[in-house]
């Protein structure tokens, strides 16, 4: 893979600012992704045990706060457009492959163990702190919203109070 | 002026917007590099600090052009969504995802991008990211109770820290700016190379210069609102502005014969106009004229506005913020509300003399101080009735 494809980190970070302040702008909120993770696993309890989901604090209190299909929600919609838009943007720069990436010095099962692992955590994580690196962090900075803030320094501080502990998955 | 949802784009509308918004930012992520986990995690180990670069460009930019929509009067702050503060979720949170980053390689957005183009580990970390909500969702009793402690409301960091908000974000600017610039040194002694991204020095340095004198600029020019605050704060200035005024009567006339065109906005404390309202006013404060619902009102075509307070001055003060802010057909009480009071709600109908005639004004008056308090007691029965049914803008909601 040549690494000098991909955009200018400043052009590109100019660009998905932009974004974000044209979303603000339109809709009055920010960019978000872990919000659509969120609505796709209450759909799924609702309709594998419906009587679960009617007795469960947790999901009473979100279709509380959300009304209709819990997938007929802005970050569905916008997270459903991301999947094509990143395809479209491998198609172009050539990139659209199966593969499992992995340090070299790792297997195949530890990686799959680990990302498991990792999205299980910042799954997790991300409902505790209302939101992740998008919903929380980044269109927390743009509005400058103190929970925002501090979301996004324990996020980026946490990594790397933590990073000597797993460099082996790494490097 | 924005937010443009709802009033302007309709909720289904939204949906399409959410769709063609998440279409341009997956295809950001994935032609940054976001796809790759290697790329990602090489921020915690020094090698690959694109994230950042990224991440801390795009954050000014949008925070600086939120400033400035604001500034300029085009986006109303007060109706964006700003993500609530509860301190321990948001540390305890945000740790738990650090660790979720470092070991999984992808935060959820990334994680998107990645599957799109076919990674393999990124379509388990999305799982992985499905189980971690089921766990939260289930456990939610157990977790609820640090979830909601320590509420601190939709705060914002400079009202958090007791600074301004030019100054908060000229600091952000300076730490991302001082930040591109250490880590592209790091990264260099890490890989033992430059990075070949970064061959034009000048260029990047024109560049953070640049936005060294973006951040300046934002700290130094005035906001728009500071600015007529200021203004109107200047006695003098308010004296010899030159508007129209309305006296007592003219207002009690104009009530009585239930002027359509007539629209009142009243800037006494509300328990005061709780008390005593005239009929079909506004209760309002001098900040709710920058408001977008309040300016929505106010900007009805072919209407009369007239500002009223305790005294002539603070009504005209407010006519004046009014007119500067670009309104047309203001007027202000002339005496203010003391003098409606003296001259016609408690007005003292002289003791007829039959062979003395009345001045007209008096006249008018003598029939004013019956008629005015009854259409005060009949609104006020009446508005007490639809209060129920007022409509406010409300904040947008969002997040995660």
């Amino acid at each position: 893979m040549d690494n000098n494809n991909y955009m200018n980190p400043y052009l590109a970070g100019f660009f998905l600012g932009l974004l974000l302040l044209g979303t603000i702008y339109i809709t009055g909120r920010g960019l978000g992704a872990s919000g659509a993770i969120k609505s796709v696993v209450v759909t799924a309890v609702e309709t594998v045990a419906p009587s679960h989901t009617a007795n469960t604090k947790f999901y009473k209190e979100y279709s509380e706060e959300h009304s209709g299909s819990p997938l007929k929600n802005w970050l569905v919609f916008e997270m459903a457009g991301a999947l094509i838009g990143a395809f479209f943007s491998g198609l172009i720069s050539n990139r659209l492959k199966f593969t499992l990436e992995h340090s070299p010095k790792i297997k195949s099962r530890t990686r799959i163990a680990g990302a498991l692992i990792g999205g299980t955590l910042f799954g997790f994580g991300a409902q505790l702190g209302r939101g992740c690196t998008s919903g929380a962090a980044l269109s927390g900075m743009a509005v400058l919203s103190t929970g925002g803030l501090i979301t996004m320094a324990f996020i980026f501080g946490g990594a790397y109070a933590f990073a000597y502990f797993f460099r082996k998955l790494w490097i | 002026m924005g937010p443009l949802v709802p009033e302007i784009i309709g909720n289904e509308l939204n949906f399409i917007v959410a769709f063609l918004i998440g279409i341009a930012f997956g295809f950001i992520l994935e032609q940054a590099g976001f796809s790759t986990s290697k790329k990602l995690v090489g921020l915690f180990y020094g090698y690959d600090f694109t994230v950042l670069r990224v991440f801390f460009t795009a954050g000014i930019t949008a925070m600086l052009g939120v400033i400035a929509l604001n500034h300029f009067g085009l986006l109303d702050v007060s109706l964006i969504y700003i993500n609530p503060t509860f301190l321990w979720s948001a540390i305890i949170g945000g740790a738990i995802m650090g660790l979720g980053f470092v070991i999984g390689g992808y935060c959820p957005g990334t994680s998107v991008a990645g599957a799109a183009i076919g990674k393999i580990d990124a379509m388990f970390f999305i799982l992985g990211s499905a189980v971690g909500v089921l766990i939260f969702a289930e456990g939610y009793p157990v977790f609820e109770g640090l979830y909601k402690s320590a509420d601190w409301g939709n705060v914002r960091a400079f009202d958090s820290l007791g600074i301004s908000q030019s100054l908060f974000a000229f600091l952000l600017t300076f730490i991302a700016v001082f930040a591109f610039w250490v880590t592209t040194i790091i990264e260099q002694k890490v890989n033992g190379k430059p990075n070949p991204e970064f061959k034009s020095k000048p260029l990047y340095a024109s560049l953070a210069i640049l936005a060294i004198l973006m951040g300046l600029t934002a700290f130094i020019m005035p906001d728009r609102k500071e600015s007529m605050m200021n203004k109107i704060n200047d006695t003098g200035f308010v004296k010899s502005y030159t508007m129209n005024s309305m006296d007592s009567d003219e207002l009690a006339f104009r009530l009585m014969y239930d002027d359509n065109k007539l629209r009142i906005w009243d800037l006494r404390l509300k328990k005061d106009y709780d008390k005593l309202s005239l009929p079909g006013s506004h209760n309002i404060t001098m900040q709710n004229l920058f408001d977008n619902a309040t300016s929505k009102l106010l900007y009805i075509e072919g209407k009369i506005n007239i500002f009223i307070a305790e005294d002539e001055l603070l009504s005209k003060k407010a006519g004046v913020l009014a007119s500067e802010l670009g309104l047309n057909n203001v007027y202000y009480l002339k005496g203010g509300m003391n003098e409606f009071y003296s001259s016609i709600l408690n007005f003292k109908c002289p003791v007829l003399n039959p062979n003395e005639k009345l001045s007209d004004t008096d006249r008018f008056r003598a029939e004013a101080c019956n008629a005015v308090p009854q259409l005060i007691k009949d609104y006020k029965k009446k508005h007490s009735a639809d209060s129920e049914g007022n409509k406010k803008s409300k904040r947008a909601l969002g997040g995660c």
